[in-house]
């Protein structure tokens, strides 16, 4: 059992990542862009990638596009979109069979690349400015996808916390951007932000699979070359300290309570403390095992979901539950009490090993699959440090029970959120 | 034990049917950390009238019932099975679909253990009055949770317009008020009749050793004294062909309608390669029709009419099959109404060429090739393929098989109007 070796290299632009593999039945590409957040640009960033993945100017239309990947044996192109702290980040994958398991030998690795380069770098533009009609058709799609989140209550209580909680601070954008800004974005201003974000965004490829080095890096040498850059770093953000807790509460036609609680860690990815932090979070909400589950769920057959998970770049924690909204106090009050016990040290040997037994198990599984391998290795993207995998499988291991009480007396409650059905309270 | 090797996927499996009935598969995985079993019995939500073991006459029990056995199986005299997986760093969970309940862990340690843990924890249930009363809260708050949410809403309106009688129209999870009928008793009685070995399979997929695993299992099997099992007896109420109810509308809190458009599948008495061609030629029929890479697409979407979020499904089991076909859009009655006549036009006319269905295979034998990328859909889609008399291995051979007679025969004959149907969640005013 050992971390897969990344190997990386400066190229033209943007660093090459590349991980070989023998595993896999297909191969996987990923080009990922990132930015500082902020309100001007996210709804544009947003847009972009959706209008790039519509078309290009080889392929001019979305049906001569997807009918070129199907040729490709299914190639898969889709487009994705992430916070990472005060980052934005755009990301293209393509995913392609590998010949070596088909009938038909024509080289399926090169003709994929091409394809995303394709989409890169050679847009369906004239007079600098995208195809109109594309670019109409992907706003109202952008638009759908910005309400649509209404419509799915858990994860709309979870962006109506995170914009609660971090009101003014860059973080309370949306992935997908402004509803309102949407309108203002033109086929021309769009190619203008097109134009700067290939030239300033911090650019990384990623690819993964049984490839050939010196093939790869022939392809994205000859396929994808950018002016050199120096990133830039989103600037840092002054958080308010709260003399109270922040309460909302919010009503809506619902039969179930949605309650969503952040706190501050003060703990980030990159700070000597953050993998002892994972071992709080994996004790105190990340299992099945974990105080949350047990307490909530099992004990006081309040929930059928009750846990909590980590931001690790803007140092944020999030429990999540699902209540009778009549239960709020009740439920709210066992979070608290399991907060205690963690910062008391309330907890046994025996949840310590299991929660690092189970960690390490979640850890070599995210490393069996191509994109949770990318995303783990994406953070020292992120936080421009230099965290090698084998130190993921270690570090949390050594964690120690003083060390983790250490940890949970820096965890801040910092707002608590609940979408509550409208009988509540009657 | 017997060997099967798939030269050009450069796999192979392993299977063994052991005394008492239990069919076991494995197939070693190189290369990765995680080892991932699955124990299903073929047992689900729509087994609810059956004679339990040892008795003559039929019974029906509470909507519900095999979900809430699965919730139920985890708890023991001394604790929690979840508890005692995670010490031995397995992740554990389970399912329960409208066929199967499927029982599994994923580890990359200690997969000896687990395993044990995970058969034994199956094959030894203890059910009493006080942990079934507890359970009613948790899943009470699931059946809620699915409430609240418009696509599973959706989904499931679908099934009840398709559906007159066959119990595939019950929700998974039954209703607050059906799982308040369960009881220890009943739990024991499902248990019994449909978690005997020979009606389960055991797949275990990663990089182990299928020789040592096997013994493993034997041994483990061998210590436990099953008595050999009459054929299970299920019901099904008489279905027509033709749906139930042509359409549903359902007012939501949300601001963004939906709608789904449905067709009742035909030959839903199907088993192996019968029902293998069926439902990948349905599958090839709707990739050409609504695909991305689809003219109908193309217009759907340049109108306005669909999203991103638009897509479409075919499922076929003993004794029930629909295809279903749409998403988010802003004007549910003109999309279904521009779905009916794309249907019809399939129906009427030889509208595919050869080109589109071999891209349409190329296509589908790609995707195929990404899923067994994945150990979790590897063991879940045999398990459910073994249990319909079918291989996952043939996917790939029948697919290169199909025609464009078979497809057109298809359209011709499923597309009817009598056998389609329409549910739509719309904002509530």
């Amino acid at each position: 059992m050992t971390a897969p070796e990344e190997k990386i290299t400066q190229m033209q632009g943007y660093k090459l990542h590349l991980v070989e593999t023998d595993k896999y039945k297909t191969n996987q590409i990923v080009w990922r862009m990132k930015a500082p957040l902020t309100k001007e640009d996210v709804t544009k960033r947003a847009l972009l990638p959706h209008v790039l993945q519509a078309s290009s100017a080889a392929h001019p239309t979305t049906t001569a596009l997807r009918s070129y990947l199907d040729d490709l044996y299914g190639a898969t192109l889709y487009v994705d979109l992430a916070k990472k702290g005060e980052y934005h980040i755009m990301s293209f994958l393509l995913e392609i069979a590998n010949e070596k398991f088909l009938n038909d030998p024509s080289p399926l690795l090169k003709k994929g690349f091409e394809l995303l380069a394709e989409i890169l770098t050679k847009p369906n533009v004239s007079k600098n400015a995208f195809d109109q009609e594309t670019v109409e058709k992907e706003k109202r799609t952008q638009k759908q996808r910005i309400q649509s989140i209404y419509d799915d209550k858990m994860r709309y209580s979870n962006v109506r916390l995170i914009e609660e909680m971090c009101k003014g601070e860059p973080y309370a954008l949306q992935v997908n951007g402004v509803a309102t800004e949407v309108d203002q974005i033109t086929p021309q201003n769009l190619y203008e932000y097109y134009q700067k974000a290939f030239r300033e965004d911090e650019m990384d490829l990623y690819v993964v699979g049984d490839v050939n080095e010196e093939e790869v890096k022939k392809l994205a040498h000859d396929l994808l070359h950018f002016n050199a850059r120096t990133p830039k770093k989103a600037e840092t953000v002054d958080v308010q300290k709260r003399s109270n807790v922040n309460e909302v509460k919010e009503e809506q036609d619902i039969k179930q309570g949605k309650l969503n609680i952040g706190y501050r860690t003060n703990v980030c990815y990159g700070d000597a403390d953050y993998f002892t932090l994972q071992v709080f979070n994996g004790i105190f909400g990340g299992f099945s095992h974990s105080k949350l589950f047990i307490s909530v769920r099992e004990k006081a057959s309040l929930a059928y979901y009750a846990a909590s998970r980590l931001e690790s770049h803007k140092g944020l924690m999030m429990v999540m539950s699902g209540i009778d909204s009549k239960n709020y106090d009740k439920a709210v009050g066992i979070i608290h009490e399991q907060m205690e016990a963690m910062k008391k040290g309330d907890f046994t040997e025996q949840e310590l090993e299991q929660t690092k037994a189970v960690i390490q198990n979640q850890i070599l599984e995210t490393l069996d699959t191509a994109k949770g391998l990318i995303e783990l290795l994406y953070h020292n993207v992120v936080a421009h440090t230099d965290v090698k995998l084998e130190t993921w499988l270690t570090a949390m291991q050594k964690a120690t029970k003083e060390e983790i009480v250490d940890v949970a007396k820096k965890i801040e409650l910092d707002t608590i959120y609940f979408l509550t059905g409208m009988e509540a309270g009657k | 034990m017997e060997r099967i090797l798939f030269d050009q996927l450069q796999e192979e499996l392993y299977h063994e049917k052991l005394p008492n009935g239990l069919n076991v598969y494995i197939l070693p995985k190189k290369g990765f950390n995680k080892t991932y079993a699955t124990f299903t019995t073929k047992y689900g939500s729509v087994d609810n009238t059956f004679v339990p073991l040892g008795k003559n006459e039929y019974v029906k029990v509470p909507d519900g019932i095999a979900h809430f056995l699965e919730h139920k199986l985890f708890e023991k005299e001394d604790g929690d099975v979840f508890q005692q997986f995670s010490r031995q760093g397995a992740s554990a969970n389970a399912f329960t679909s409208f066929t199967r309940t499927a029982y599994l862990f994923s580890s990359t340690s200690d997969v000896e253990k687990n395993l044990e843990t995970l058969i034994d924890f199956v094959q030894d249930p203890y059910f009493s009055e006080k942990t079934v009363e507890k359970e009613k809260g948790i899943i009470g708050q699931e059946i809620t949770m699915y409430d609240d949410n418009p696509d599973w809403r959706l989904y499931f309106g679908l099934i009840q317009n398709l559906y007159q009688n066959h119990p595939v129209k019950i929700d998974i999870a039954g209703t607050i008020e059906s799982i308040s009928h369960i009881t220890k008793d009943l739990l024991y009685e499902c248990y019994h009749t449909f978690y005997h070995p020979s009606n389960m399979l055991l797949f275990i997929v990663g990089p182990v050793d299928p020789e040592k695993i096997m013994s493993q299992v034997k041994e483990n099997q061998a210590k436990k004294d099953y008595k050999d099992m009459p054929e299970i007896k299920r019901q099904f109420a008489d279905e027509p062909s033709h749906a139930a109810k042509k359409k549903q509308v359902l007012q939501m809190n949300v601001q963004t309608s939906k709608c789904l458009f449905g067709i009742k599948a035909l030959h839903v008495d199907q088993t192996g390669e019968e029902m293998l061609k069926n439902e990948l030629s349905m599958n090839v029929l709707l990739d050409l029709l609504f695909g991305r890479s689809s003219k109908n697409y193309d217009e759907l979407y340049n109108a306005g009419l669909v999203d991103e979020t638009f897509s479409f499904d075919y499922t076929q089991e003993q004794g029930f099959g629909f295809a279903m076909i749409g998403g988010d859009t802003n004007d549910p009655d003109q999309l279904a109404e521009r779905l009916l006549k794309m249907l019809m036009v399939a129906k009427n006319g030889n509208v595919f060429t050869e080109e589109q269905l071999n891209r349409a295979k190329k296509k589908k034998i790609g995707a195929f090739l990404r899923a067994i990328n994945s150990p979790e859909y590897i063991a879940n889609q045999f398990t459910r393929y073994a249990f319909n008399e079918m291989s996952l291995f043939d996917v790939v051979p029948m697919l290169e098989k199909l025609t464009l007679t078979d497809v057109q025969t298809l359209a011709k004959e499923v597309i009817s109007e009598e056998r389609f149907s329409v549910c739509q969640v719309v904002p509530k005013k």
